[in-house]
Protein backbone atom coordinates (compact mmCIF):
# COMPACT_ATOMS: atom_id res chain seq x y z
CA UNK A 1 0.00 0.00 0.00
CA UNK A 2 2.77 2.41 1.01
CA UNK A 3 4.72 1.42 -2.08
CA UNK A 4 1.70 2.15 -4.26
CA UNK A 5 1.35 5.55 -2.59
CA UNK A 6 4.92 6.54 -3.35
CA UNK A 7 5.42 4.69 -6.63
CA UNK A 8 4.50 7.66 -8.86
CA UNK A 9 7.04 9.87 -7.06
CA UNK A 10 9.98 7.90 -8.43
CA UNK A 11 9.51 9.90 -11.62
CA UNK A 12 10.51 13.55 -11.61
CA UNK A 13 7.73 14.47 -14.03
CA UNK A 14 5.18 12.98 -11.61
CA UNK A 15 6.62 15.00 -8.73
CA UNK A 16 6.12 18.16 -10.76
CA UNK A 17 2.66 17.00 -11.79
CA UNK A 18 1.64 16.51 -8.14
CA UNK A 19 2.87 19.99 -7.20
CA UNK A 20 0.95 21.46 -10.14
CA UNK A 21 -2.19 19.47 -9.30
CA UNK A 22 -2.11 20.50 -5.64
CA UNK A 23 -1.58 24.20 -6.39
CA UNK A 24 -4.04 24.39 -9.28
CA UNK A 25 -6.67 22.34 -7.42
CA UNK A 26 -6.44 24.56 -4.34
CA UNK A 27 -6.34 27.86 -6.22
CA UNK A 28 -9.18 27.11 -8.65
CA UNK A 29 -11.48 25.84 -5.93
CA UNK A 30 -10.74 28.82 -3.65
CA UNK A 31 -11.47 31.52 -6.23
CA UNK A 32 -14.27 29.26 -7.43
CA UNK A 33 -16.26 30.16 -4.30
CA UNK A 34 -16.68 33.68 -5.72
CA UNK A 35 -17.40 32.25 -9.17
CA UNK A 36 -20.29 30.20 -7.76
CA UNK A 37 -21.65 32.86 -5.37
CA UNK A 38 -21.52 35.58 -8.04
CA UNK A 39 -23.03 33.21 -10.60
CA UNK A 40 -20.04 33.52 -12.93
CA UNK A 41 -19.80 29.82 -13.82
CA UNK A 42 -20.00 30.46 -17.56
CA UNK A 43 -17.22 33.04 -17.39
CA UNK A 44 -14.51 30.50 -16.50
CA UNK A 45 -15.35 28.51 -19.60
CA UNK A 46 -15.41 31.69 -21.66
CA UNK A 47 -12.06 33.05 -20.51
CA UNK A 48 -10.42 29.64 -20.93
CA UNK A 49 -11.61 29.37 -24.53
CA UNK A 50 -10.58 32.96 -25.25
CA UNK A 51 -7.04 32.26 -24.03
CA UNK A 52 -6.62 29.95 -27.01
CA UNK A 53 -6.18 33.04 -29.20
CA UNK A 54 -3.35 34.15 -26.90
CA UNK A 55 -1.64 30.79 -27.24
CA UNK A 56 -1.72 31.06 -31.05
CA UNK A 57 -0.53 34.69 -30.99
CA UNK A 58 2.32 33.74 -28.64
CA UNK A 59 3.28 30.93 -31.03
CA UNK A 60 3.30 33.35 -33.97
CA UNK A 61 5.42 35.85 -32.08
CA UNK A 62 7.73 33.29 -30.53
CA UNK A 63 6.66 34.25 -27.01
CA UNK A 64 5.98 32.12 -23.94
CA UNK A 65 2.50 30.59 -24.17
CA UNK A 66 1.72 31.80 -20.64
CA UNK A 67 2.27 35.43 -21.67
CA UNK A 68 0.00 35.18 -24.69
CA UNK A 69 -2.71 33.26 -22.84
CA UNK A 70 -2.57 35.60 -19.83
CA UNK A 71 -2.74 38.75 -22.00
CA UNK A 72 -5.78 37.60 -24.00
CA UNK A 73 -7.47 36.08 -20.92
CA UNK A 74 -7.11 39.33 -18.96
CA UNK A 75 -8.26 41.49 -21.89
CA UNK A 76 -11.26 39.21 -22.44
CA UNK A 77 -12.13 39.18 -18.73
CA UNK A 78 -11.97 42.98 -18.48
CA UNK A 79 -13.83 43.28 -21.80
CA UNK A 80 -16.62 41.06 -20.49
CA UNK A 81 -16.92 43.25 -17.40
CA UNK A 82 -16.89 46.43 -19.49
CA UNK A 83 -19.49 45.27 -22.00
CA UNK A 84 -21.71 44.04 -19.17
CA UNK A 85 -21.51 47.31 -17.22
CA UNK A 86 -21.34 49.87 -19.99
CA UNK A 87 -23.13 48.12 -22.80
CA UNK A 88 -26.13 47.27 -20.60
CA UNK A 89 -26.19 43.69 -21.85
CA UNK A 90 -26.50 40.70 -19.56
CA UNK A 91 -23.36 38.98 -18.31
CA UNK A 92 -24.01 35.72 -20.17
CA UNK A 93 -24.49 37.66 -23.42
CA UNK A 94 -21.24 39.60 -22.86
CA UNK A 95 -19.39 36.34 -22.21
CA UNK A 96 -20.98 34.69 -25.26
CA UNK A 97 -19.95 37.56 -27.54
CA UNK A 98 -16.38 38.00 -26.31
CA UNK A 99 -15.25 34.43 -25.78
CA UNK A 100 -16.53 33.15 -29.11
CA UNK A 101 -14.95 36.16 -30.81
CA UNK A 102 -11.57 35.55 -29.16
CA UNK A 103 -11.73 31.79 -29.76
CA UNK A 104 -12.58 32.40 -33.42
CA UNK A 105 -9.57 34.73 -33.66
CA UNK A 106 -7.36 31.90 -32.42
CA UNK A 107 -8.83 29.43 -34.94
CA UNK A 108 -8.56 32.03 -37.73
CA UNK A 109 -4.90 32.76 -37.01
CA UNK A 110 -4.06 29.08 -36.73
CA UNK A 111 -5.87 28.23 -39.96
CA UNK A 112 -3.65 30.68 -41.85
CA UNK A 113 -0.48 28.91 -40.76
CA UNK A 114 0.95 26.55 -43.39
CA UNK A 115 2.24 24.28 -40.63
CA UNK A 116 2.17 24.46 -36.86
CA UNK A 117 3.46 22.46 -33.96
CA UNK A 118 1.25 23.75 -31.15
CA UNK A 119 0.22 20.90 -28.84
CA UNK A 120 -3.45 21.66 -29.44
CA UNK A 121 -4.72 18.59 -27.61
CA UNK A 122 -2.51 19.46 -24.65
CA UNK A 123 -4.03 22.92 -24.35
CA UNK A 124 -7.59 21.72 -24.95
CA UNK A 125 -7.54 18.81 -22.50
CA UNK A 126 -4.44 19.52 -20.41
CA UNK A 127 -1.22 17.56 -20.06
CA UNK A 128 -0.11 17.82 -16.46
CA UNK A 129 2.59 15.20 -16.97
CA UNK A 130 4.35 17.58 -19.36
CA UNK A 131 4.68 20.37 -16.78
CA UNK A 132 8.28 21.56 -16.79
CA UNK A 133 10.38 23.05 -14.01
CA UNK A 134 9.81 26.48 -15.61
CA UNK A 135 6.05 25.84 -15.69
CA UNK A 136 6.12 25.03 -11.98
CA UNK A 137 7.84 28.33 -11.20
CA UNK A 138 5.29 30.24 -13.33
CA UNK A 139 2.42 28.37 -11.67
CA UNK A 140 3.78 29.08 -8.17
CA UNK A 141 4.44 32.79 -8.85
CA UNK A 142 1.05 33.43 -10.47
CA UNK A 143 -0.71 31.42 -7.77
CA UNK A 144 1.04 33.42 -5.04
CA UNK A 145 -0.09 36.68 -6.70
CA UNK A 146 -3.70 35.48 -6.97
CA UNK A 147 -3.75 34.05 -3.44
CA UNK A 148 -2.24 37.25 -1.99
CA UNK A 149 -4.82 39.39 -3.78
CA UNK A 150 -7.65 37.16 -2.53
CA UNK A 151 -6.43 37.58 1.05
CA UNK A 152 -6.10 41.37 0.70
CA UNK A 153 -9.50 41.70 -0.95
CA UNK A 154 -11.28 39.22 1.30
CA UNK A 155 -13.72 41.70 2.85
CA UNK A 156 -14.52 43.78 -0.27
CA UNK A 157 -14.99 40.57 -2.27
CA UNK A 158 -17.27 39.07 0.37
CA UNK A 159 -19.36 42.24 0.78
CA UNK A 160 -19.73 42.91 -2.96
CA UNK A 161 -20.53 39.25 -3.61
CA UNK A 162 -23.43 39.43 -1.18
CA UNK A 163 -24.73 42.98 -1.65
CA UNK A 164 -22.88 45.02 -4.30
CA UNK A 165 -25.31 47.97 -4.18
CA UNK A 166 -25.06 48.64 -0.46
CA UNK A 167 -21.32 47.91 -0.49
CA UNK A 168 -20.91 50.55 -3.21
CA UNK A 169 -22.97 53.06 -1.23
CA UNK A 170 -20.77 52.47 1.81
CA UNK A 171 -17.69 53.45 -0.18
CA UNK A 172 -16.40 50.10 -1.45
CA UNK A 173 -15.67 50.37 -5.17
CA UNK A 174 -17.76 47.39 -6.26
CA UNK A 175 -16.93 47.93 -9.93
CA UNK A 176 -13.17 47.96 -9.30
CA UNK A 177 -13.44 44.88 -7.07
CA UNK A 178 -15.38 43.13 -9.82
CA UNK A 179 -12.72 43.92 -12.44
CA UNK A 180 -9.92 42.78 -10.12
CA UNK A 181 -11.75 39.50 -9.52
CA UNK A 182 -12.09 38.97 -13.27
CA UNK A 183 -8.34 39.57 -13.73
CA UNK A 184 -7.52 37.14 -10.90
CA UNK A 185 -9.86 34.64 -12.50
CA UNK A 186 -8.10 35.06 -15.84
CA UNK A 187 -4.69 34.44 -14.21
CA UNK A 188 -6.04 31.38 -12.37
CA UNK A 189 -7.33 29.94 -15.62
CA UNK A 190 -3.99 30.50 -17.34
CA UNK A 191 -2.21 28.78 -14.45
CA UNK A 192 -4.56 25.81 -14.83
CA UNK A 193 -4.40 25.34 -18.60
CA UNK A 194 -1.44 22.97 -18.52
CA UNK A 195 -3.05 20.87 -15.79
CA UNK A 196 -6.63 20.44 -16.97
CA UNK A 197 -6.86 22.27 -20.29
CA UNK A 198 -9.20 24.82 -21.83
CA UNK A 199 -12.21 22.54 -22.00
CA UNK A 200 -12.10 21.25 -18.42
CA UNK A 201 -10.80 24.19 -16.36
CA UNK A 202 -14.31 25.53 -15.74
CA UNK A 203 -15.14 22.33 -13.87
CA UNK A 204 -12.28 22.85 -11.43
CA UNK A 205 -13.46 26.43 -10.86
CA UNK A 206 -17.10 25.58 -10.31
CA UNK A 207 -17.56 22.03 -9.05
CA UNK A 208 -15.54 22.00 -5.78
CA UNK A 209 -17.18 25.28 -4.71
CA UNK A 210 -20.62 24.01 -5.74
CA UNK A 211 -19.93 20.85 -3.72
CA UNK A 212 -18.94 22.88 -0.65
CA UNK A 213 -22.08 25.01 -1.12
CA UNK A 214 -24.14 21.83 -0.64
CA UNK A 215 -22.45 21.06 2.65
CA UNK A 216 -22.28 24.35 4.59
CA UNK A 217 -24.03 27.65 5.13
CA UNK A 218 -20.95 29.45 6.42
CA UNK A 219 -18.79 31.42 3.99
CA UNK A 220 -15.49 30.64 5.73
CA UNK A 221 -16.31 26.94 5.92
CA UNK A 222 -17.34 27.03 2.26
CA UNK A 223 -13.94 28.44 1.27
CA UNK A 224 -12.07 25.88 3.40
CA UNK A 225 -14.18 22.95 2.20
CA UNK A 226 -13.96 23.99 -1.43
CA UNK A 227 -10.16 24.33 -1.25
CA UNK A 228 -9.88 20.94 0.49
CA UNK A 229 -12.14 19.22 -2.05
CA UNK A 230 -10.29 20.82 -4.98
CA UNK A 231 -6.85 19.91 -3.62
CA UNK A 232 -7.87 16.36 -2.68
CA UNK A 233 -9.58 15.63 -6.00
CA UNK A 234 -6.68 17.07 -8.01
CA UNK A 235 -4.11 14.91 -6.21
CA UNK A 236 -6.35 11.82 -5.98
CA UNK A 237 -7.34 12.25 -9.63
CA UNK A 238 -3.70 12.31 -10.61
CA UNK A 239 -3.04 9.12 -8.64
CA UNK A 240 -6.07 7.47 -10.24
CA UNK A 241 -5.00 8.52 -13.73
CA UNK A 242 -1.52 7.07 -13.08
CA UNK A 243 -2.88 3.66 -12.18
CA UNK A 244 -5.77 3.67 -14.68
CA UNK A 245 -3.57 4.91 -17.54
CA UNK A 246 -6.16 7.60 -18.23
CA UNK A 247 -6.02 11.32 -19.07
CA UNK A 248 -5.18 13.14 -15.82
CA UNK A 249 -7.28 16.29 -16.45
CA UNK A 250 -10.38 14.26 -17.26
CA UNK A 251 -9.84 11.97 -14.24
CA UNK A 252 -9.54 14.97 -11.90
CA UNK A 253 -12.72 16.53 -13.27
CA UNK A 254 -14.59 13.20 -13.04
CA UNK A 255 -13.56 12.95 -9.41
CA UNK A 256 -14.83 16.44 -8.49
CA UNK A 257 -18.05 15.68 -10.35
CA UNK A 258 -18.41 12.50 -8.30
CA UNK A 259 -17.77 14.54 -5.13
CA UNK A 260 -20.52 16.98 -6.15
CA UNK A 261 -23.17 14.31 -6.65
CA UNK A 262 -22.10 12.52 -3.46
CA UNK A 263 -22.52 15.78 -1.52
CA UNK A 264 -25.87 16.48 -3.16
CA UNK A 265 -27.23 13.02 -2.39
CA UNK A 266 -25.82 13.09 1.16
CA UNK A 267 -27.54 16.41 1.76
CA UNK A 268 -30.88 15.08 0.52
CA UNK A 269 -30.59 11.95 2.66
CA UNK A 270 -29.58 14.04 5.69
CA UNK A 271 -32.50 16.43 5.19
CA UNK A 272 -35.01 13.58 4.87
CA UNK A 273 -33.63 11.61 7.78
CA UNK A 274 -36.18 11.21 10.62
CA UNK B 1 -19.08 76.63 10.09
CA UNK B 2 -19.02 73.02 8.82
CA UNK B 3 -20.72 71.99 5.58
CA UNK B 4 -24.25 70.57 5.85
CA UNK B 5 -24.58 66.80 5.73
CA UNK B 6 -26.39 67.04 2.40
CA UNK B 7 -26.83 70.01 0.10
CA UNK B 8 -28.60 69.70 -3.24
CA UNK B 9 -29.31 72.60 -5.53
CA UNK B 10 -31.19 72.33 -8.82
CA UNK B 11 -30.46 68.59 -8.71
CA UNK B 12 -31.91 66.70 -11.67
CA UNK B 13 -31.61 62.99 -12.39
CA UNK B 14 -32.49 61.19 -15.60
CA UNK B 15 -32.94 57.57 -16.56
CA UNK B 16 -32.18 57.82 -20.25
CA UNK B 17 -34.82 60.29 -21.45
CA UNK B 18 -37.04 60.05 -18.41
CA UNK B 19 -36.69 62.84 -15.88
CA UNK B 20 -36.79 61.17 -12.45
CA UNK B 21 -35.93 64.23 -10.33
CA UNK B 22 -36.39 67.80 -11.45
CA UNK B 23 -34.37 70.62 -9.88
CA UNK B 24 -34.45 69.40 -6.29
CA UNK B 25 -33.27 71.78 -3.56
CA UNK B 26 -32.48 70.12 -0.26
CA UNK B 27 -30.42 70.82 2.83
CA UNK B 28 -29.90 68.36 5.67
CA UNK B 29 -27.96 69.49 8.73
CA UNK B 30 -26.19 67.26 11.25
CA UNK B 31 -28.47 66.00 14.00
CA UNK B 32 -31.57 66.32 11.86
CA UNK B 33 -34.05 63.75 10.54
CA UNK B 34 -35.60 64.61 7.19
CA UNK B 35 -38.56 62.56 5.97
CA UNK B 36 -39.29 62.21 2.26
CA UNK B 37 -42.85 61.37 1.26
CA UNK B 38 -44.39 61.00 -2.14
CA UNK B 39 -46.33 58.46 -4.19
CA UNK B 40 -44.80 55.41 -5.80
CA UNK B 41 -42.58 56.44 -8.70
CA UNK B 42 -42.14 59.98 -7.42
CA UNK B 43 -38.35 59.65 -7.29
CA UNK B 44 -37.92 59.17 -3.51
CA UNK B 45 -35.69 56.11 -3.88
CA UNK B 46 -33.82 57.78 -6.75
CA UNK B 47 -33.07 60.73 -4.47
CA UNK B 48 -31.58 58.42 -1.83
CA UNK B 49 -29.59 56.46 -4.43
CA UNK B 50 -28.22 59.71 -5.86
CA UNK B 51 -27.12 60.93 -2.45
CA UNK B 52 -25.56 57.49 -1.84
CA UNK B 53 -23.53 57.92 -5.03
CA UNK B 54 -25.26 55.06 -6.81
CA UNK B 55 -26.91 57.23 -9.46
CA UNK B 56 -25.13 60.11 -11.18
CA UNK B 57 -26.94 63.46 -11.31
CA UNK B 58 -27.81 64.78 -14.78
CA UNK B 59 -27.33 68.37 -13.64
CA UNK B 60 -27.20 70.56 -10.57
CA UNK B 61 -25.15 70.47 -7.39
CA UNK B 62 -25.01 67.63 -4.88
CA UNK B 63 -22.66 67.73 -1.93
CA UNK B 64 -22.41 65.38 1.04
CA UNK B 65 -20.33 67.00 3.77
CA UNK B 66 -19.14 69.47 1.13
CA UNK B 67 -17.91 66.84 -1.35
CA UNK B 68 -19.23 64.64 -4.14
CA UNK B 69 -20.69 61.40 -2.67
CA UNK B 70 -18.25 59.08 -4.46
CA UNK B 71 -15.21 61.02 -3.19
CA UNK B 72 -16.08 60.57 0.50
CA UNK B 73 -13.97 58.29 2.72
CA UNK B 74 -15.31 54.70 2.87
CA UNK B 75 -17.92 54.17 5.55
CA UNK B 76 -19.26 57.74 5.51
CA UNK B 77 -22.70 56.86 4.12
CA UNK B 78 -24.85 53.94 5.21
CA UNK B 79 -27.75 53.09 2.91
CA UNK B 80 -30.60 50.67 3.53
CA UNK B 81 -32.56 50.06 0.32
CA UNK B 82 -36.28 49.44 0.25
CA UNK B 83 -35.92 45.99 -1.23
CA UNK B 84 -32.72 44.02 -0.80
CA UNK B 85 -31.96 42.25 -4.06
CA UNK B 86 -29.61 39.71 -2.49
CA UNK B 87 -29.25 35.97 -2.83
CA UNK B 88 -30.96 34.66 0.30
CA UNK B 89 -29.14 31.33 0.03
CA UNK B 90 -25.78 33.12 0.44
CA UNK B 91 -23.71 31.34 3.11
CA UNK B 92 -24.09 33.92 5.88
CA UNK B 93 -25.94 34.26 9.16
CA UNK B 94 -27.29 37.41 10.82
CA UNK B 95 -24.00 38.16 12.60
CA UNK B 96 -22.06 37.82 9.33
CA UNK B 97 -24.39 40.29 7.60
CA UNK B 98 -24.24 42.87 10.37
CA UNK B 99 -20.44 42.47 10.60
CA UNK B 100 -20.19 43.53 6.94
CA UNK B 101 -21.07 47.02 8.13
CA UNK B 102 -17.56 47.23 9.60
CA UNK B 103 -15.82 46.28 6.34
CA UNK B 104 -15.69 49.67 4.54
CA UNK B 105 -13.40 51.26 7.12
CA UNK B 106 -11.19 48.24 7.78
CA UNK B 107 -7.65 48.02 6.46
CA UNK B 108 -7.22 44.80 4.44
CA UNK B 109 -4.82 43.25 6.94
CA UNK B 110 -6.50 44.47 10.12
CA UNK B 111 -8.24 41.79 12.15
CA UNK B 112 -11.75 42.19 13.51
CA UNK B 113 -11.09 44.09 16.74
CA UNK B 114 -12.89 44.28 20.07
CA UNK B 115 -14.33 47.62 18.97
CA UNK B 116 -15.67 46.01 15.78
CA UNK B 117 -17.27 43.20 17.74
CA UNK B 118 -18.73 45.68 20.24
CA UNK B 119 -20.24 47.76 17.40
CA UNK B 120 -21.81 44.65 15.86
CA UNK B 121 -23.14 43.42 19.22
CA UNK B 122 -24.56 46.86 19.96
CA UNK B 123 -26.29 47.04 16.56
CA UNK B 124 -27.72 43.54 17.03
CA UNK B 125 -29.04 44.49 20.47
CA UNK B 126 -30.49 47.78 19.20
CA UNK B 127 -32.48 45.93 16.53
CA UNK B 128 -33.41 43.10 18.95
CA UNK B 129 -31.53 40.54 16.88
CA UNK B 130 -29.31 39.14 19.63
CA UNK B 131 -31.13 35.81 19.76
CA UNK B 132 -31.05 35.47 15.98
CA UNK B 133 -27.35 36.20 15.49
CA UNK B 134 -26.51 32.63 14.45
CA UNK B 135 -29.55 32.15 12.24
CA UNK B 136 -29.09 31.83 8.47
CA UNK B 137 -30.57 34.78 6.56
CA UNK B 138 -32.95 32.55 4.61
CA UNK B 139 -34.62 31.55 7.89
CA UNK B 140 -35.63 35.11 8.79
CA UNK B 141 -39.02 36.70 8.26
CA UNK B 142 -39.24 39.77 6.03
CA UNK B 143 -39.26 42.08 9.04
CA UNK B 144 -36.27 40.32 10.61
CA UNK B 145 -34.34 40.59 7.35
CA UNK B 146 -35.09 44.31 7.22
CA UNK B 147 -33.89 44.69 10.82
CA UNK B 148 -30.67 42.85 9.98
CA UNK B 149 -29.94 45.31 7.18
CA UNK B 150 -30.68 48.30 9.39
CA UNK B 151 -28.38 46.75 12.02
CA UNK B 152 -25.63 46.45 9.40
CA UNK B 153 -26.01 50.17 8.64
CA UNK B 154 -25.87 51.02 12.37
CA UNK B 155 -22.79 48.82 12.90
CA UNK B 156 -21.07 50.83 10.18
CA UNK B 157 -21.21 53.90 12.47
CA UNK B 158 -21.80 56.17 9.48
CA UNK B 159 -21.86 59.95 9.37
CA UNK B 160 -25.02 59.94 7.23
CA UNK B 161 -27.83 57.39 7.34
CA UNK B 162 -30.14 56.86 4.35
CA UNK B 163 -33.19 54.68 4.98
CA UNK B 164 -35.58 53.76 2.16
CA UNK B 165 -38.92 52.82 3.72
CA UNK B 166 -37.38 50.76 6.53
CA UNK B 167 -40.73 50.17 8.25
CA UNK B 168 -42.25 48.28 5.33
CA UNK B 169 -43.21 44.78 6.46
CA UNK B 170 -42.24 45.22 10.11
CA UNK B 171 -44.62 44.85 13.04
CA UNK B 172 -45.73 47.74 15.24
CA UNK B 173 -43.29 46.92 18.06
CA UNK B 174 -40.33 46.77 15.68
CA UNK B 175 -41.42 50.00 14.02
CA UNK B 176 -41.51 51.73 17.39
CA UNK B 177 -38.09 50.29 18.33
CA UNK B 178 -36.75 51.52 15.00
CA UNK B 179 -38.21 54.97 15.55
CA UNK B 180 -36.65 55.20 19.01
CA UNK B 181 -33.34 54.04 17.56
CA UNK B 182 -33.40 56.65 14.80
CA UNK B 183 -34.40 59.42 17.21
CA UNK B 184 -31.56 58.38 19.51
CA UNK B 185 -29.05 58.49 16.67
CA UNK B 186 -30.35 61.88 15.55
CA UNK B 187 -30.09 63.17 19.13
CA UNK B 188 -26.47 62.03 19.05
CA UNK B 189 -25.86 64.25 16.00
CA UNK B 190 -26.35 61.79 13.13
CA UNK B 191 -28.20 63.21 10.10
CA UNK B 192 -30.87 60.83 8.81
CA UNK B 193 -32.72 60.94 5.49
CA UNK B 194 -35.63 58.53 5.26
CA UNK B 195 -38.46 57.83 2.84
CA UNK B 196 -41.81 56.70 4.18
CA UNK B 197 -45.45 56.22 3.35
CA UNK B 198 -46.55 56.59 6.95
CA UNK B 199 -47.79 60.18 6.98
CA UNK B 200 -49.63 59.95 10.27
CA UNK B 201 -46.52 59.23 12.30
CA UNK B 202 -44.21 61.51 10.33
CA UNK B 203 -44.14 64.21 13.05
CA UNK B 204 -42.90 61.59 15.56
CA UNK B 205 -40.09 60.48 13.25
CA UNK B 206 -38.83 63.63 11.59
CA UNK B 207 -37.68 67.17 12.31
CA UNK B 208 -38.58 68.18 8.76
CA UNK B 209 -40.72 66.69 6.06
CA UNK B 210 -40.43 67.02 2.29
CA UNK B 211 -43.11 66.13 -0.24
CA UNK B 212 -41.57 65.00 -3.52
CA UNK B 213 -43.15 64.18 -6.83
CA UNK B 214 -40.09 64.50 -9.07
CA UNK B 215 -40.01 68.09 -7.80
CA UNK B 216 -40.15 69.35 -4.25
CA UNK B 217 -43.80 70.24 -3.65
CA UNK B 218 -43.56 71.20 0.01
CA UNK B 219 -40.91 71.21 2.69
CA UNK B 220 -40.77 72.24 6.31
CA UNK B 221 -42.05 71.32 9.77
CA UNK B 222 -43.91 67.95 9.45
CA UNK B 223 -47.19 69.20 10.95
CA UNK B 224 -47.19 72.30 8.78
CA UNK B 225 -46.46 70.29 5.62
CA UNK B 226 -49.16 67.74 6.40
CA UNK B 227 -51.69 70.47 7.12
CA UNK B 228 -50.81 72.23 3.87
CA UNK B 229 -52.49 69.36 1.98
CA UNK B 230 -49.59 69.10 -0.50
CA UNK B 231 -49.52 65.31 -0.28
CA UNK B 232 -53.29 64.93 -0.58
CA UNK B 233 -53.06 66.79 -3.88
CA UNK B 234 -50.54 64.27 -5.24
CA UNK B 235 -52.52 61.30 -4.10
CA UNK B 236 -55.46 62.64 -6.06
CA UNK B 237 -53.17 62.94 -9.06
CA UNK B 238 -51.81 59.42 -8.61
CA UNK B 239 -55.24 57.90 -8.49
CA UNK B 240 -56.05 59.40 -11.86
CA UNK B 241 -52.71 59.15 -13.69
CA UNK B 242 -50.45 56.61 -11.95
CA UNK B 243 -46.67 56.85 -11.63
CA UNK B 244 -45.21 53.62 -12.83
CA UNK B 245 -42.72 55.08 -15.26
CA UNK B 246 -39.93 56.13 -12.88
CA UNK B 247 -40.10 52.81 -11.05
CA UNK B 248 -39.76 50.93 -14.31
CA UNK B 249 -36.84 53.11 -15.33
CA UNK B 250 -35.11 52.39 -12.00
CA UNK B 251 -35.52 48.67 -12.55
CA UNK B 252 -34.01 48.95 -16.03
CA UNK B 253 -30.91 50.75 -14.86
CA UNK B 254 -30.20 48.73 -11.73
CA UNK B 255 -28.03 46.09 -13.48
Amino acid sequence: MIDALFAPFQYEFMQRAFVAALVVGTLCSTIGVYVVLRKLSFIGDGIAHASFAGIVIAYLRGLDYYIGAAAVAVVTAVGIGYVNRRGKVSLDTAIGVLFTGAFALGVFLMSRLPTYNIDLQGFLFGNILAVSRGDIITILVLSAIVAGALVLLYRPLLYTSFDPVVAEASGIRAGVVSYVLLILLALTIVVSLEAVGIVLVAALLVTPAATAYQLTRSFRRMVALSAAIGAFCAVAGLYASYYLHAASGATIVLLVTLAFFTAMLSKRIWQHAP
Amino acid sequence: MSAPAVRAHDLSVRYDRLLALDKIDLTLENGQALGIVGPNGSGKSTLLKTIAGLVAPASGVLEVFGAAPHSLPPGTIAYVPQVEAVDWSFPANVYDIVAMGRFPRMHPLRRFSKADRAAVDSALAALRLGDLRGRHISELSGGQQQRAFVARAIAQEPQLLLLDEPTTGVDAATEEALRELVRGLVAGGLPVLMTTHDLERAPEWFDRLMVVDRRVLAEGDPLTVLESGAYAGIREHVHTHGHARVENAEERTSL
